[in-house]
């Protein structure tokens, strides 16, 4: 008797790996179609106001030019909850960048010539795009995107932070971030009489597939949204975006394929952004630094036709011992392009601004930063009462230090100088909560022993394909080799979005039970499959209902070593080590390249990423990859990514945590922690430049 | 209507002959016209490598190469790289080392690797190289490996495993020179 490897856990390479180096595997923009138009938009000159004429004639004068779709002639679109994609319907514009035309011709280049030609003329109101701590229209949201309480008191804040041996309070803020995956929102729409076929790049082709039935008017079952591979998303591809709706409409009206690729400096225009954050928090706690009381109190903005708010406060509720605390959010509506997701929203910014004042505490106090957060651990959600499922927090603390060689550690600051740079290491916890959504999953087995499976989950990178073809082979008992998935369409059974790192649990506990079913079928037949075969389906609207009278997260931790050139003020860093406790590891090649390239996005924020409101435009004014820096590859040291075994019972039947996020939160606390171990000073602004670091150095000249 | 020309180019060891809008770049050639979309376009501005195709051995970003200017030229793309079921060694290790997510920049960051490894080989150097050194080849030490890569942006951050994976192919491919 052979003993079956589990297929589940295995380092399996991505199934799609051949596909992807031979340029073979196709996204959005490159499926043929007979007789394809190329369309490019029109992005709006004026920050608010009205479009009072649109001129086409230069524009229409080149043959190869089909149309001009503008708000007078564009198809008429029903109303959906996203306002951003109510595209060419009014001569309103809410921000700069909206797009208020579409060229369409028989080439590239005439399309994008035809876009330039297009004069439109507008009459402008005043806009109102910077926010400011004091900004005159801050409000406190009640709920946050429908799913948290905008505020939340516990014990009495302002008395026992007043009453507090020790008090921090600091402000960090954050700029505007762009998720610039490098793949741009594009999508190729082909009508066929009523019946719709687009393929976009998106997280989440069912939703893409709902609203464009919404949009048009026609039944969901008559249209099929295909996103075989998807060149990444980071959270600005989680909802339909003005690619796939103005391809659809230009098809529509032209009656032929239409193609659409955003230009990438149009991106942080009509794609969401992460929005700025300014983040004011006040620690109170005793001498031996347990805390007693902790404000997080968070300002941000959001966009005239969104609701999105940043939810930077939420960490706050889950991370420390806090018996006395404030978590609130205050929010502006401003014209600017809406915000939107972009990796662990909420998470990421509030936990550089959390996990800085650990650090800040942690030095009035006199005590180790490791040890600090040891001593501040519960075992309880300080918000929700709620006990962890599980919660290794201090253990990645404690692996990482040992990895790291944490302990060899002068506490402190601006003493280790090696020519002209100075050295310095620092620390930060990472947390992302535990998110599942109901998904659907079908299996059938073949009588000739190959299993398919399908469901409409979508790679954006993260290597989905692959393990849920590993979970599918788990369940069934079956070699991997005769599992055949199929994902990344919108005719495959319902799943939800790729995005809040719960994509695997989602699915995978969909594909579990359906796979699951498909097992049990096969062993009641005798282990034989018949001549049509044996299928199962299944939907996990029940099921992920058990497990919620726990706290579910994952947690981590990350040391970063730094180097700051006292003659450039350039901050390096030379080493990245994280320890994340996220449940079971499925997959541990791509999970660790979840880990590290996530890590490397949060050093790429601590470091270069920034965004700046120009307030006399009203836009971005960095828009791409020559004016938004992102790390590149000289940029990167050695980055480490290990985790520990975590049993939990009470997640999904795999005993996995979402990993697609935990990476990037806490990264840009560690290094910012290191560079004020490294220099003596403390940089709350993101990102970290020579400009905040060289006044400093006057003395070393 | 822009004005054409026509232009012979081989591209991946074949001729073709083109009859091209002026405007054409030799990436929009290759996806709009040629159907080698294997090619990836992320920025269209020469800032994030994506294009990068080996141009008479040297690697181009392919978005910023007028396609008309072109005539006679010999054209790689990563479509060029493997023959029959055999991939290129560089897209060997890119699967090994798992050196890509969501794999829209891997055609241009392959393409970039198979062009550091011959242009280090020939001697030519880099930043990282040191001023001082012996004629000939640059041995491709990580330090020289992030240097030559980083015109290619990676947004999911697999530079460390691209880095791993191009330090192998450049040793299987110096072992082989040998």
């Amino acid at each position: 008797m052979t003993t079956l490897e589990s297929a589940l856990g295995a380092s399996t390479a991505r199934l799609e790996g051949r596909a992807k180096v031979s340029g073979t595997a196709r996204y959005a923009a490159e499926y043929a179609s007979e007789g394809a138009l190329y369309a490019w938009p029109v992005p709006a000159g004026i920050a608010r106001g009205e479009v009072t004429a649109v001129h086409t004639d230069a524009a229409m004068a080149d043959p190869a030019v089909l149309v001009v779709l503008t708000h007078d002639n564009a198809p008429r679109l029903r109303p959906v909850e996203d306002r951003t994609l109510a595209l060419l319907q009014s001569p309103h514009v809410a921000h700069r960048g909206q797009y208020v035309a579409l060229a369409v011709a028989t080439s590239l280049e005439a399309a994008r010539a035809a876009a330039a030609a297009v004069l439109v003329q507008y009459k402008a109101d005043h806009h109102d795009v910077v926010l400011t701590e004091d900004h005159p229209g801050l409000y406190a949201p009640e709920e946050i995107d429908g799913l948290w309480p905008g505020t939340r008191e516990h014990g009495d804040f302002g008395g026992a932070y007043a009453a507090a041996e020790i008090r921090t309070d600091a402000v960090y803020t954050i700029p505007p971030l762009h998720n610039h995956p490098m793949e741009p929102h594009a999508a190729t729409a082909v009508w066929d009489g009523d019946a719709l076929t687009v393929y976009d790049s998106n997280q989440g082709s069912t939703a893409v597939q709902h609203t464009l039935a919404q949009l048009f008017g026609i039944d969901a079952g008559q249209v099929r949204v295909v996103s075989e591979h998807v060149g990444g998303g980071f959270g600005s591809k989680g909802t339909p975006r003005p690619n796939v709706v103005l391809a659809a409409m230009a098809a529509r009206a032209v009656d032929r394929p239409v193609k659409l690729a955003v230009p990438r400096n149009h991106m942080p225009a009509v794609v969401g952004h992460r929005a700025p954050t300014i983040q004011r928090i006040r620690i109170g706690a005793g001498s031996d630094g347990r805390i007693r009381a902790l404000a997080h109190e968070v300002v941000t903005c959001t966009s005239t036709v969104g609701h999105f708010v940043e939810p930077a406060a939420l960490p706050s509720r889950m991370m420390y011992t806090a018996p006395n605390s404030r978590t609130s959010h205050r929010v502006t509506r401003l014209d600017i392009p809406a915000p939107s997701w972009m990796r662990a929203p909420g998470e990421c910014p509030g936990m550089f601004a959390l996990e800085s004042a650990i650090d800040e505490l942690a030095d009035i106090c006199g005590l180790d930063p490791v040890e600090l957060r040891i001593r501040n651990d519960t075992e309880v959600e300080p918000d929700s009462g709620l006990p962890f499922s599980s919660r290794h927090l201090v253990e990645c603390l404690q692996e990482g230090a040992r990895r790291f060689g944490w302990h060899e550690r002068d506490r402190r600051p601006g003493i280790r100088r090696e020519g002209r740079l100075l050295i310095g290491s620092g620390v930060a916890s990472s947390m992302y909560p535990v998110i599942i959504f109901p998904s659907c999953a079908a299996a059938h087995a073949d009588p000739d022993g190959q299993y398919r499976v399908r469901v409409n989950a979508t790679d954006i990178g993260t290597g989905a394909r692959t393990v849920l073809a590993q979970i599918a082979a788990d369940a069934l008992a079956a070699p991997l080799g005769r599992v055949h998935i199929s994902i990344g369409s919108s005719d495959l059974p319902e799943a939800p979005l790729a995005g809040g790192s719960s994509g695997t649990a989602s699915w995978g506990w969909a594909v579990h039970n359906a796979c699951a079913q498909v097992r049990e079928l096969v062993e009641r037949s005798g282990g034989s499959v018949p001549a049509g075969g044996l299928s199962a389906s299944a939907d996990t609207t029940e099921d992920i209902k058990s497990g919620q009278e726990y706290a579910r997260c994952a947690f981590g931790a990350q040391f970063a070593e730094v180097q700051v050139d006292t003659d450039t003020g350039e901050v390096r860093v030379r080493r990245l080590t994280g320890v994340f406790a996220a449940g079971r590891i499925l997959n541990p090649r791509t999970a660790r390249s979840q880990f590290i390239g996530a890590m490397t996005m949060g050093l790429s924020m601590a470091l270069m990423e920034a965004s700046t409101m120009d307030p006399e435009f009203g836009d971005h004014a960095e828009r791409d990859f020559a004016s938004y820096h992102v790390a590149a590859c000289a940029d990167l040291p050695a980055i480490e990514a290990h985790w520990i075994g975590e049993e939990d019972p009470h997640l999904n039947p795999m005993g996995s945590k979402g990993i697609g996020e935990i990476g990037i939160v806490g990264t840009a606390a560690a290094i910012a922690n290191a560079v004020h171990h490294a220099t003596g000073v403390r940089v709350r602004t993101l990102p970290i430049r020579p400009d905040a670091l060289l006044p400093h150095f006057a003395h070393f000249a | 209507m822009g004005t054409t020309t026509a232009v012979t180019m081989e591209i991946n060891a074949e001729s073709c002959a083109l009859d091209l809008d002026n405007r054409t770049t030799l990436l929009d050639a290759l996806r709009e016209h040629l159907g080698l979309t294997g090619t990836k376009k992320g920025c269209d501005h020469g800032q994030c490598g994506a294009c990068t195709v080996l141009v008479d051995g040297l690697r181009m970003n392919s978005c910023l190469l007028l396609a008309v200017a072109l005539d006679g030229a010999q054209v790689t793309t990563v479509e060029g790289l493997s023959s029959d079921a055999v991939l290129h060694p560089v897209q060997q290790a890119f699967i090994d080392h798992d050196a890509f997510q969501c794999g829209y920049c891997t055609p241009g960051q392959i393409c970039s690797a198979v062009g550091a490894i011959t242009e280090a080989a020939s001697g030519w150097p880099s930043a990282a190289t040191a001023q001082e050194r012996p004629v000939g080849s640059v041995a491709l030490t990580e330090a020289e490996i992030r240097e030559r890569m980083s015109g290619n942006l990676c947004r999911c951050g697999a530079y460390v495993n691209i880095v791993s994976a191009v330090a192998e192919a450049a040793e299987a491919a110096r072992e082989a020179g040998r």
